[in-house]
């Protein structure tokens, strides 16, 4: 999961001044620093594929549950992830326009989730959800969409602040476009680069979420592992392995598509956590 | 909502129509009040705005010019007051079908669509059809010459041709109504010169009405058939450029259009003042509620000023403008004066020497000693 951290955020225009000085000196410290990370990440990975080896892999599939295990976790990121930005994107623009006063007490909000420990929740959850989600894959689905609640207003928040929403809305108005368009062809393709973000941190969250899963007694791809470990050591193992490379071939693909066309316009590149693009606070108005 | 029907019968290309049939509409803003909590931004605001006359609101910040102009606009609803557009009260009517074209302080293209395709957006919010959307985007572009833009995105554009761009755009659905809202404050001096002059002769030549806000007091009176000063959300004065600089109705507008100088004098009675060693009359009204002691309100070009040992003034300092040139020249009690001497003659003035300032008897203005 830790592959997700590949941020790539491109300077507009690179700094005539910095750059000599920067090719002279060869960036020892710079080195020595990343293949320490480096190593502190691919060592157990190496660990892992030498205890499960590689005839381990094929076995995989023959196991029983190993396809509906990880199709519900899928279907699980797939609904997890609509909901999630159907819900934050309409909600989080009309904060940032109607009442920017209450983006503080958002931000303390939408922490909430983190600061609660699972098990609060899921039981808390369990204990009042109405009959008819109990056992289906949406009850789950919606307790992820608080999960996912903190990282998803995050990304879009950033979002909206790299450009001058406010202006933009009302340029589009009175251009004569009503909420429905301006949302659309105005909104969305400005904070396109922020819902991609917020897209991947949801979905990477479902994918490896184990404690409400279990808890609630749905076989999800995670749940599945540690469930099959007991019978399966190495078999197990690769099932982890190949879980790390699926997802991460999946966020590739999500960052590849988003990334899409933001280049063309000199947008903000996919850079998954740092979104501003640019600061407007030397275009704030006059309060008048 | 007019939509456009120009464009379509527009196939040659060439011509470029953008306010209709040449004829703006007019505007009455009667009576305005908005407050935003303590704060009173509009105090019974009226104004009128002639069909295709560019009118200027003029005043520091926080005076509330620019909330009279998003009232106008839509974005703002008056507390109380109307708004007529046309005849037509619109005060209800949202923002997006009041047809009025903006261009905004801030840059306001759209980021993710080329110049052509923000030029088209606003027809094709009024469905208009791809190729013909596009011609006319191009002709709009063409007329505030950045032709070779239209396949640029925003950042690639200098701040002087997005806020051409944004120009276009605002004309392209041949407003009703354009409003600028400080469209030139961000930019560099020289580009907003141009532009200044640009924007006026494209709104005189399309006769789009138009309500321009600014706190630069030049732009105003550079581009504006009438500017309006205002003053802690009230209309001080509404004149033609010329009249508010030689007749300004009160000493707030006396002083912020142009430079003044500030004299002590004494009131006499039948509105006469007495400042300098004469006595001149009072212009206006103003003197109600004043008495005594006051300040005379003369402009650098009001002020006679002749070379003369023992006068009553030492020459301090001199400041070259082309033409003319000031002269600062400091009176008794520590009062600093500036006159305008042609700069041909301001050789015979250098610092230290003695002259007599005096006021040649033209009605003045004046206002409580500060």
């Amino acid at each position: 999961m830790a592959a997700v951290a590949s941020v790539e955020a491109e300077a507009r225009a690179p700094s005539p001044a910095s750059r000599p000085a920067r090719r002279r000196s060869f960036p020892v410290w710079r080195w020595v620093i990343l293949l320490l990370a480096g190593a502190y990440f691919l060592i157990p990975l190496y660990a892992a594929l030498r205890f499960a080896g590689l005839k381990a892999f094929p076995d995989i599939f023959k196991q029983s549950g190993f396809f509906s295990a990880i199709g519900l976790s899928l279907r699980l990121a797939v609904i997890t992830t609509l909901i999630t930005l159907v819900l934050m994107v309409p909600t989080t623009v009309y904060v940032h326009l109607r009442l920017p006063g209450i983006r503080r007490l958002m931000e303390a909000i939408t922490i909430l989730p983190i600061v609660i420990p699972p098990i609060v929740l899921i039981i808390g959850v369990l204990k009042v959800a109405p009959g008819f989600l109990l056992g289906t894959p949406y009850l789950l689905a919606l307790v992820y969409v608080i999960l996912a609640m903190p990282f998803a207003y995050r990304s879009l928040d950033a979002g909206l602040r790299s450009f001058d929403l406010k202006t933009m809305v009302e340029a589009s108005n009175s251009l004569g476009a009503g909420w429905p368009v301006t949302l659309w062809r105005v909104v969305l393709p400005n904070i396109r680069t922020a819902i991609m973000s917020a897209t991947v941190l949801t979905v990477a969250l479902v994918l490896g979420e184990f404690t409400m899963a279990s808890l609630a007694l749905y076989v999800t791809f995670p749940v599945w592992i540690v469930q099959f470990e007991q019978n399966s050591g190495p078999v197990s193992v690769a099932a982890s392995l190949l879980a790390l490379f699926v997802t991460w071939i999946l966020l590739m693909l999500i960052v590849a598509i988003g990334g899409r066309g933001a280049r063309r316009r000199g947008g903000a590149q996919v850079a998954l956590f740092t979104v501003a693009r640019q600061d407007f606070s030397q275009n704030m108005r006059e309060p008048e | 909502m007019t939509t456009n029907t120009a464009a379509g019968t527009e196939a040659g290309g060439g011509v470029v129509r953008a306010a209709g049939n040449g004829a703006g509409a007019p505007v009455a803003l009667e009576n305005l009040s908005r407050s935003f909590g303590a704060v009173h931004a509009l105090h019974g605001l009226s104004l009128d705005i002639e069909p295709g006359e560019l009118v200027a609101l003029l005043g520091p910040s926080g005076c509330g010019k620019t909330t009279a102009l998003r009232i106008l606009a839509g974005f703002e609803t008056a507390d109380s007051g109307s708004v007529t557009v046309d005849g037509k009260e619109v005060s209800r009517i949202p923002a997006a079908r009041r047809d009025m074209g903006m261009v905004f302080q801030s840059y306001s293209l759209f980021p993710n669509m080329t110049a052509l395709d923000n030029v088209g957006f606003g027809l094709r919010m009024r469905k208009q059809r791809g190729a013909h959307r596009n011609q006319r985007a191009g002709e709009l572009l063409e007329m505030v010459g950045l032709t070779d833009q239209a396949k640029k995105y925003p950042h690639q554009m200098s701040g002087g041709q997005q806020q051409r761009v944004a120009l276009a755009r605002a004309l392209a659905i041949e407003p009703r109504v354009l409003l600028l809202d400080e469209p030139l404050s961000a930019l560099d001096a020289k580009v907003r010169l141009q532009l200044r002059e640009q924007i006026r002769s494209l709104q005189q030549r399309l006769g789009t009405t138009t309500l321009f806000v600014t706190h630069d007091q030049e732009e105003a009176l550079s581009m504006a058939d009438r500017v309006g000063v205002m003053r802690e959300g009230r209309l001080e004065q509404v004149a033609v450029p010329s009249v508010l600089y030689a007749e300004p109705a009160t000493a707030f507008v006396a002083e912020f259009v142009g430079t003044m100088n500030r004299i002590p004098g004494e009131l006499q009675g039948q509105g006469e003042v007495a400042a300098l060693g004469a006595v001149v009359p009072v212009h206006g009204e103003t003197a109600t509620g004043l008495s005594g002691e006051v300040d005379v309100l003369v402009r650098p070009e009001g002020l006679h000023l002749t070379i003369q040992p023992g006068g009553n003034g030492i020459v301090t300092l001199q400041t070259f403008l082309g033409s003319v040139t000031r002269v600062s020249v400091r009176l008794s009690g520590d009062v600093t004066v500036k006159v305008d001497r042609p700069s041909s003659e301001a050789a015979a003035l250098p610092p230290g020497a003695s002259v007599q300032v005096s006021l040649p008897g033209a009605p003045v203005l004046v206002d409580e000693r500060r």
